[in-house]
Formats: C-alpha cells, structure tokens, sequence
C-alpha cells in the first residue's frame, strides 16, 4: 500500500489557500442530498457536525454521554493557542507552525501542521463570535498567558475551563443546527462498527444504550470524532467513558493506525493515593507559569519527608532541587511536557519524590503568592486550587501542591491524509483521533486547538471535494451490507455475554493498565516490551475465556458496555507495544532507554525513523503490516531538541 | 470505613422501584463517592448480581453527568458535584440513602439514571448566539468587553448542566439553569441581539418540558456545585418581563 499524504504543492504560507481554491465544491442546493454521520460531539464532533448542518448537509451526530455538551473536550482547562500576537512579543503563524513541530519533535507533518498554525487566528474570531467568554484584560482586550514549549504569550483561556467555554460554544452551534432541523442528535448511542460496500465506508452500527437496539445508519461520509485511547493504561486523565471502540473497529475494518505508542504524560496530575482510584486528575500544566516544581536535594531528606517526619516548609532553601530550573535554565518549570514528565519521573526512581509513596515531586506556589498576593493566584488558578483541595484534603495556598505525571494525551490515531480522510475512502477522522498534527509530542493549548480546527475550518472544505468527485447514489440501510455488519455486532455482544466467567470486567482493565504503564509508559525497552506482549496476549486469552459480563443486551447494561470497550484496549494495547518496540529510536513522549544522549534527553534517529508508522490489520491474532509514510521537512531544521 | 447504604433501584422506565440494603466493609476515606459505588458494584458482579447503575463520566466535576440524590441534597453533603464528593466527608458506621433526581422532567431510565433530554431541548429553544461558524468574522479584539462583564458572563457561563438546581427545588423548577444561559450570552455584546427573544423561547420551553415555577426559595443556588448565583435569575426575570412588553416574537 502505497501511503499519499495529498499535501498539496506549492510553498508552505500557500498550501491551504491554494488547496482551498482547487477542491471542488457541492452547490447548494445539491448537499441536502448528502447524509453525513459524526460520530463523538466534542470539540472536533460538535464543530464539524454544526458547521456542515449549516452548510446544509444532513447530519447524524452520535455520542455515549447522555447530552453531547458532556464529552471530555470539556475537561480541558488551561486553554487555546492562537497566533493572534495580540502582545507583541513576536509571535506569528510561522512561530507556532515551527514551535509545533519542534514540540511534536519532528515527527508531525508539516503542511498539516502549518495549516493549523494558520486557521488558529480564526478560531478565536469564531469563538468570540458564539459568545465564548475568554478572559479579558481591564482595557477589554483578550488576556493571553503563557504555556509549556513557548517563549511567546498566546494562549487564551476561560478560567482554568476553557474546554468546557469552547466546547459549550460548539454545542450551542450544533444545538442551533438541531433547532433547524439539519442534525439529528443521537445521545447514549455506541457506535459499534463501521458499514463498508465495495472499499467504501456507507454508514455504521450503534447500539442504543437504553434499550440494547441494534440499529444501522447510512451516510455519504463518516466521520469518527471519537477521542483518543488513553484509557488503555485504565488509570488517566481521561473520562471514564473515553474509549477507542470506534477507532478500533474501523481500523478492524481496513483504517490504518498510525504511531499507536505516543502517548502524552502529563506531568502535573494529582499522584495516586490507592487501589480505589479510578482515575487521575489533571492540575493544568497553566500552573507552571506561577509554580516552582523542586524536590529535596538527598534521599535522605526524601525519606524523612515521605514518612511525614519532615514538612515541606521546613525544609531549607539549600536543601531544595529546583530540578527543572537547574537542568533547563531558559525554559525553566515551562519545558514541554515530556521533558517535564520525564524528569519527575528521574528524581522520584532516584528516591528522592515526596509524599506516603515517594512517587511525587512539589509545585510550590509560595513565591508567587509572596510576590503577588494571594487574591492574584486565586483569580488565576482559584478552581484548580480548589479541585485539588477537594480529592486531597490539602490547601495549596499553604503547602506546595504534590504533582506526578499521568497518562493524558494520545498523539496517535487513525492515520489520515492532508483532507483528514482515513486510507478507507468516506471515513474521516478529527481530533485527537487522528494522528497528524502533533507528531511525538503535543504541546499545551494546542487539542483544543486541533479540535475546533480540524471541524469548524478544515473538514467543511475537504468533504465537500470528495463528495462531489464521485456520483451521487442513494446507499440505504436496506443493503445487504448493513444486514451482515449487525449480525457481526450482535455475534460479539451475544458471546461476551455467553462467557459467564469469574472475574469483572474491571479486573481486566487494571491488569491491562498495569503492564501498560509499567513496559509501555513513561520509558520502555525492548526487553520489557516483548515481556509485556506476551502479558497482553495472556490477558486477552484470559478475558475471552473468563470476563463475567451481567446481565443481557436489551436493557441498559454498563458492564457490557464497559467489557466491549475493554477488548477493544486489549486488542491496541498490543498494537501500541509493537510500534514501540518498532521504533528505534527515541522522540517526543516515546523514550526507549536505549536511545538517549549522555544528558539523558530524548535520542532521535532521523535517517532511520523519520517516518510515520502506519498499522494494517491482518486478521484475528495475526502480526499487523507496517507502512512508512516518509516525513519531509523542508521548512524546520531538525535539531535535537534543546530547552537549556 | 464501614457504611450501610440505602439505594434506590428501579429497573427500567416503566417499573416500579424501591430501596435495598447494602452493607459495606473497608471503604477508604480517602476514596470518592463513586469510587466507593465502583467497589460496591465489583462485589455485586462478584457475587453474580446486577451492579447499580449510575451515571458519570470525566469524574473531575465538570462534565455534568453525575448526579445522585444522597441523604437527602443533590450530591450530597457538600456544595460540589458527586464525582468530587470524598468519603472524609462521612463517618464509619454511617447509613447513606441515595436516590436519583426527582423531577418529573427527569423521568429515570435504571436505578439512579435520569434521563435530562429536557435541559438539551431548552438550550436547542434558544440557548445560542446565531452566527454562523466557519468563514470570516471580524477581529476577536474589535469587539471590546470589560473585564467584569466578561467575569460575570463566565460566572453564569460556569453552569454544568447537571440539574441539581431541579433536584433541589420543591417545584422542580429549571430556573436557574435557564437563567444562568440566558445571563451569560445576554451580558455579552455579542449575545444582547437576541436577548429578549432567548428569553421568551428558553422560558417556554422550560414550562413545556414540564418543569415547576420558581418560587425564589434559593434552595437551587444553594446547591449549586458552581455556585450559579441568585442574581441569574432576576436577571432572568427582568429580560423575561421586557421582552413581554416589547415582544420581537409577535
């Protein structure tokens, strides 16, 4: 399979505005004659669902949660990155498109990435448009703040909850597209598979949640806004609902995968405090800006602390390690978040983290707040201040807060090409779904970013091209190929529920996350990843022999809801091992130990591996086929990555 | 800890529900709410029994979806979300009643599940700025918003959607939900346009929902996980009343 990125010709300022230019166009009065179905209403979803409805194509929008205002682009807190150079301080869209690119660790393309950098500016227009209320300066002009991987201030925010003001900004569009009657909402609905004829995606099976119902939907095009997978480590920050089953059985169905082993950890999460937990909750990276992250300086000191004889407080000032200030003296406690997340992790595998279990390092708000009075903290972080006083009984304004890095973001994603469609003609993929922008590394403020791009600025143009360049027909739900999609679909419900096993669905999951995290997390090997691909093939084995799934399909059924989504991780977690131990070389949040330089920064192997990897599936239990798509740069200059 | 837990289960729409008992051992203090009902339900899947349904999703207070009544306050004892409510707020040896939401525009789907289609249909009445997205719009900074204006838009905008204002009113009014929408986007330049007609068609729907009247008891604003303030609702009250007088929907 040979892999066209379609990135079109031209110099890189002129790529998306010539390719605007030349995509053809469905007139008016022709796309109500085009169903289009979008499946997940988060950012990405709602934006590309509204904007197409408004373009006047009939949209099926699709989500699990019981209203599409819910999905998990609303838990994004610090915010969204715009070249606007609202402050003078030099930004431009050549800035972010290069800052993106160096972030990603040269490993993203560049002509998607560009054109990112150049719809963000509009983003905000739009936004501010629908009434989202960023902050504001006394003068009434947008407030920015500055984020990790930046030497400039662009990024604009709504509190520390900017994802629920952008994502409730886009839900208000699509609720206005529902009023007209242009989208038909689908809520607490699972899409289940994708319907294909002939190599083309026709429409989906979902389940309908309440009542078990197997139901197919057509459509001229499908659109997968379906979020990412880090909940295959079970313990993240994801919603607990987050899932890839989309993903996945369109990938089963012929959608390549691509670079499934980036994953983002975040480095400031709350750290683990049991086997009770659930999930892990992010503390916006924002709060670097104010807070110094440092540990003690010995092991000795460490050991005091974790056993709770020694305060934060009392600890001198030349006894502390502000480690990342010391080893990055430009960037300091703002170095992207894989450096950051990586760092925590060297100090506290050293014996010197803090708190009952020793995996935590301290973000210390005490200058700040000296400096700037309490009143200008809590005015900046006043809610995240609050959320973690609530899960941990502490208050910040007191004590340094205690961070460790979680599993937060997925870089990878279906693979798609410049109009963001996947290798399977009519499937699309948006958001953080996809693959493409961010390559090994994501840099903060830019998912939301991707998200509202990828739908209200992107997908509304290059649907339109793909449309039009083949003829029209009227695919119903009457095709035989429905009929044997949702035989499929009803075969692997009905034999989850005929297992009758011992052990909960859970069970699975937290020993899937387990070998996830410890051989496939913040750093791997290849010794530890062929371990752990022997431990998943085990754990698959062991599910489809003895989950317990109770209960049956026709009633609202969490627990098989949950064990579908659960095989479906297992099934990746395996995939995502393989790309790793593929992989070579280390970039961005992929570390392999192997390849470091002596200062122990990320190694990467620019002739070998500066490509994308990209996974065709094979059949039930068999190795997956590896394409490359061959990365060019011809606008960056790869450098190994310096934050010094 | 060890609790006794009173829960309400109902099996679908149409049948009739009632409490059961459950005895739990060893819940950390340090664990939240649904954490606790996440043990509990890996007992009952254990023992081969229908775990408790409930909903929830980003489980860091925002997204809305948790709901549950608990000894009586909607999320229980504290002015947060349920998914943010922790078991150092309850004693060992406690007994927790949880119930879901009652209202009769939240009709309950299974055990503490509610179905809240009715606050999407209110939103879909109204609850938008009519601008198009996409294409070109004029600068984001030629439009200028002071920046307490832009607060108290952002104060109301903070709303969750969860509907514990509902369960908390003796009417079961959707008032301060409405009008936590409605003062967002009515004291934003943008969203003043269309003012008076989100008013009239948010507020009618809210009737035709089958929602109660508002008696100005306070009780929603009380417990409010976000802490949507009073002051939404006069404002409501006030558009509400204006644009009967000077209707645009005539």
């Amino acid at each position: 399979m040979k892999l066209d990125a379609k990135i079109p010709e031209g110099p890189i300022a002129e790529k998306w505005t010539k390719h605007k230019f030349d995509v053809k166009l469905v007139n008016p009065a022709n796309k109500r004659k085009y169903d289009i179905i979008v499946v997940g209403t988060g950012l990405a979803g709602a934006s590309a669902a509204a904007s197409l409805a408004e373009l006047g194509y009939n949209v099926k929008a699709f989500c699990f949660q019981d209203s599409p205002r819910r999905a998990h682009s609303i838990a994004a807190q610090g915010g969204i990155n715009a070249a606007k150079n609202y402050q003078n301080d030099g930004d431009s869209v050549f800035r972010l498109f290069y800052d993106t690119v160096k972030g990603g660790d040269y490993r993203s393309r560049e002509g998607n990435v560009y054109r990112l950098a150049e719809v963000s500016v509009n983003i905000i227009d739009q936004c501010v448009a629908q009434g989202v209320p960023f902050a504001r300066e006394y003068g009434g002009k947008l407030d920015n703040r500055s984020f990790g991987g930046a030497q400039v201030s662009r990024t604009f925010y709504a509190k520390g909850q900017t994802g629920q003001q952008l994502l409730l900004g886009a839900y208000s569009a699509l609720s206005r597209q529902v009023a007209n009657g242009k989208v038909k909402l689908y809520p607490r609905t699972e899409m289940l598979d994708v319907v294909m004829h002939e190599g083309q995606a026709r429409g989906i099976v979902t389940r309908n949640l309440i009542t078990g119902e197997i139901e197919s939907h057509a459509g001229h095009a499908v659109l997968l806004c379906t979020g990412g997978y880090g909940n295959v480590f079970y313990l993240s920050t994801n919603a607990m609902g987050s899932n890839v089953t989309a993903a996945w059985r369109a990938h089963k169905k012929g959608a390549l995968m691509a670079n499934p082993c980036y994953t983002q950890i975040h480095p400031t999460c709350i750290p683990v405090s049991g086997d009770h937990q659930s999930k892990l909750t992010l503390m916006s990276e924002s709060l670097r800006n104010d807070g110094r992250v440092w540990v003690p300086k010995t092991k000795e000191m460490a050991e005091k602390v974790q056993k709770g004889e020694v305060k934060a407080a009392d600890i001198p000032e030349e006894e502390r390690d502000y480690y990342l200030e010391r080893r990055y003296p430009s960037f300091g406690n703002l170095v992207p978040r894989d450096v950051a997340s990586r760092n925590a992790k060297y100090v506290c595998d050293e014996g010197r983290g803090v708190g009952p279990t020793g995996l935590a390092v301290y973000l210390d708000f005490a200058d700040a707040i000296k400096r700037d009075g309490e009143s200008t903290i809590e005015a900046k972080y006043g809610n995240l201040f609050d959320i973690y006083a609530k899960i941990t009984g502490e208050n910040p304004y007191k004590v340094p807060m205690k961070i460790y890095p979680a599993v937060h973001y997925t870089m990878g994603g279906l693979w798609v090409d410049y109009n963001l469609s996947t290798n399977i003609p009519g499937l699309y993929a948006l958001g953080e779904a996809n693959f493409s922008d961010h390559g090994a590394n994501r840099l903060g403020a830019s998912a939301l970013m991707q998200g509202l791009a990828d739908g209200y600025f992107v997908i509304p143009y290059t649907i339109g091209d793909f449309l039009a360049k083949q003829p029209y027909d009227h695919f119903n739900e009457d095709h035989e190929s429905f009929k044997k999609t949702e035989e499929e679909v009803k075969g692997r419900i009905e034999k989850l529920l005929s297992i009758k096993g011992s052990k909960p669905v859970d069970y699975f999951h937290k020993k899937l996350g387990k070998v996830m995290w410890d051989y496939c997390g913040m750093s791997r090997d290849a010794e530890g990843l062929k371990k752990a691909k022997g431990m998943v093939q085990e754990i698959k084995e062991e599910f489809w022999k003895d989950v317990k799934v109770i209960g049956s399909n026709e009633e609202l059924n969490m627990t098989l809801e949950k064990a579908g989504r659960v095989a479906d991780f297992i099934e990746l977690g395996e995939l995502m091992i393989d790309d790793a131990l593929n992989r070579n070389e280390s970039c961005g949040g992929h570390f392999r130990e192997e390849y470091q330089t002596e200062e122990g920064e990320a190694k990467r192997d620019d002739e070998n591996f500066s490509y994308v990897a990209a996974w065709e599936y094979q059949g039930e239990g068999k190795d997956e086929v590896l394409h490359k798509e061959d990365l060019k740069f011809e606008n960056v200059k790869l450098t190994q990555r310096s934050y010094k | 800890m060890n609790l006794k837990l009173k829960i309400w289960r109902q099996e679908n729409a149409n049948s009739k529900g009632g409490f059961e008992e459950f005895q739990m051992k060893d819940v950390s203090v340090d664990s939240s709410f649904l954490e606790m009902l996440d043990q509990l339900n890996y007992q009952l899947e254990e023992e081969g029994k229908d775990p408790i349904h409930f909903d929830h999703d980003c489980r860091e207070g925002i997204c809305g979806m948790c709901s549950l009544y608990i000894n009586g306050e909607p999320h229980g004892p504290t002015q947060t979300t349920t998914c943010q409510l922790h078991m150092r707020s309850f004693k060992d040896g406690d007994t927790i009643v949880i119930e879901p939401w009652r209202a009769t525009a939240f009709p309950v789907v299974k055990d503490l599940v509610v179905d809240r289609t009715s606050f999407d249909n209110i939103i879909q009445a109204g609850g938008y700025i009519s601008v198009n997205t996409g294409g070109t719009t004029s600068d984001a900074n030629e439009i200028l918003i002071p920046k307490e204006v832009a607060n108290e838009a952002m104060d109301a905008a903070t709303c969750i959607g969860c509907g514990a204002c509902v369960a908390a009113c003796k009417n079961a009014s959707a008032m301060l939900f409405v009008s936590a929408k409605v003062s967002h986007l009515g004291l934003l330049p943008q969203g003043k346009v269309e003012a008076k007609k989100r008013a009239e068609n948010m507020v009618a729907q809210m009737d035709a929902e089958g929602f109660g009247a508002c008696t100005n008891t306070g009780a929603c604003s009380a417990q409010c996980p976000k802490e949507i303030s009073l002051t939404n609702i006069a404002r409501l009250n006030r558009e509400y009343l204006s644009a009967k007088f000077t209707s645009d929907n005539n």
